[in-house]
């Protein structure tokens, strides 16, 4: 995976197909509630669901890592925490700007928005720990354990709480499922573009990392 | 590199090249970028700004890359 090339020409071609496309496919008018906003569908949810697939693999390696205590998986660990973090940072800044024109205010205090604003916090304290010790094993170990916490914090402060009660974001209390997977919720046009969509920009996300942790194993075997 | 950076340049020369025939000569509307409330603008924006982002990504993956080949010496 980090050096084979055919899935960064994926991601490449994935990308531009949803730059193009995603201002070009028919969307749904409804009540014209949306209008033509409903495109940032296409940026702003795959954020989202990249930044789950990164934060999950980083959770793989902490936990490889408790089992296997080798400064390749600390490495790996890490940077897919940290380009996640990133992704969830792009996604709560394209929100905050959609729920402006949306909503009437960037930040509405809608539990979904406080939610996510937890669980990007939980992580940033994640590299304050990091930063905080000089000792490399110390620092990986403490840093997996915590990786595992921080995941796990995704589900209720992501997942849970923001459906129990009601939410500006779809998939509040009062409508059933998950909005982005349920069956009759997507128009199947906007289908065509969204599962590409998540697909091109965490495989934008992982090659980031790839890049990340390569150069961090040189640093590595130069010091 | 330079390859995709001069192909890249001749086929933005070309979009000059339609805007500066069309102007004045053709009613507006035939114009392909300026169709469609000019969304293709905006289109061609994102495809430039995301093809420079790749094009910096691949330059990246190529020099470390080669740094990996010079440690394996």
């Amino acid at each position: 995976m980090l050096r084979a090339y055919w899935w960064k020409i994926l991601c490449f071609v994935l990308i531009m197909y949803i730059s193009i496309y995603g201002f070009y496919v028919e969307v749904p008018r409804l009540d014209d509630r949306m209008q033509q906003t409903i495109r940032n569908f296409f940026f702003h949810v795959p954020m989202w669901f990249g930044m789950m697939i990164l934060l999950m693999v980083s959770l793989v390696y902490a936990i490889k890592y408790l089992g296997n205590p080798t400064a390749k998986n600390d490495f790996y660990a890490s940077a897919y925490a940290a380009t996640g973090t990133v992704f969830g940072f792009m996604g709560i800044t394209t929100g905050a700007l959609w729920a402006n024109y949306q909503w009437g205010q960037p930040w509405s205090g809608d539990p979904k928005q406080n939610g996510a604003a937890i669980a990007l916090l939980i992580y940033l304290a994640y590299f304050v720990l990091r930063g905080s010790m000089n000792d490399d094993e110390k620092r990986a170990r403490i840093s997996a354990v915590y990786n595992i916490f921080a995941f796990f914090m995704l589900f209720p402060t992501l997942w849970i709480l923001p459906r129990l009660t009601q939410s500006l974001h779809p998939g509040g209390q009062g409508s059933a499922g998950n909005p982005g997977i349920n069956g009759k919720d997507l128009d199947w046009r906007m289908r065509l573009v969204f599962y590409p969509a998540v697909i091109g920009w965490t495989l934008l996300g992982v090659w980031i990392t790839t890049l990340k942790i390569r150069l961090q194993i040189l640093i590595e075997k130069h010091s | 590199m330079k390859k995709i950076l001069a192909a890249i340049v001749f086929a933005l020369l070309s979009v000059y090249v339609n805007a500066q025939t069309s102007i004045g000569t053709q009613p507006v509307t035939t114009d392909l970028m300026r169709s469609d409330g000019k969304i293709l603008v905006v289109v061609a924006v994102i495809v430039i700004i995301m093809t420079g982002f790749f094009i910096y990504l691949i330059s990246v993956d190529k020099k470390i890359t080669k740094l990996e080949k010079e440690g394996l010496k």
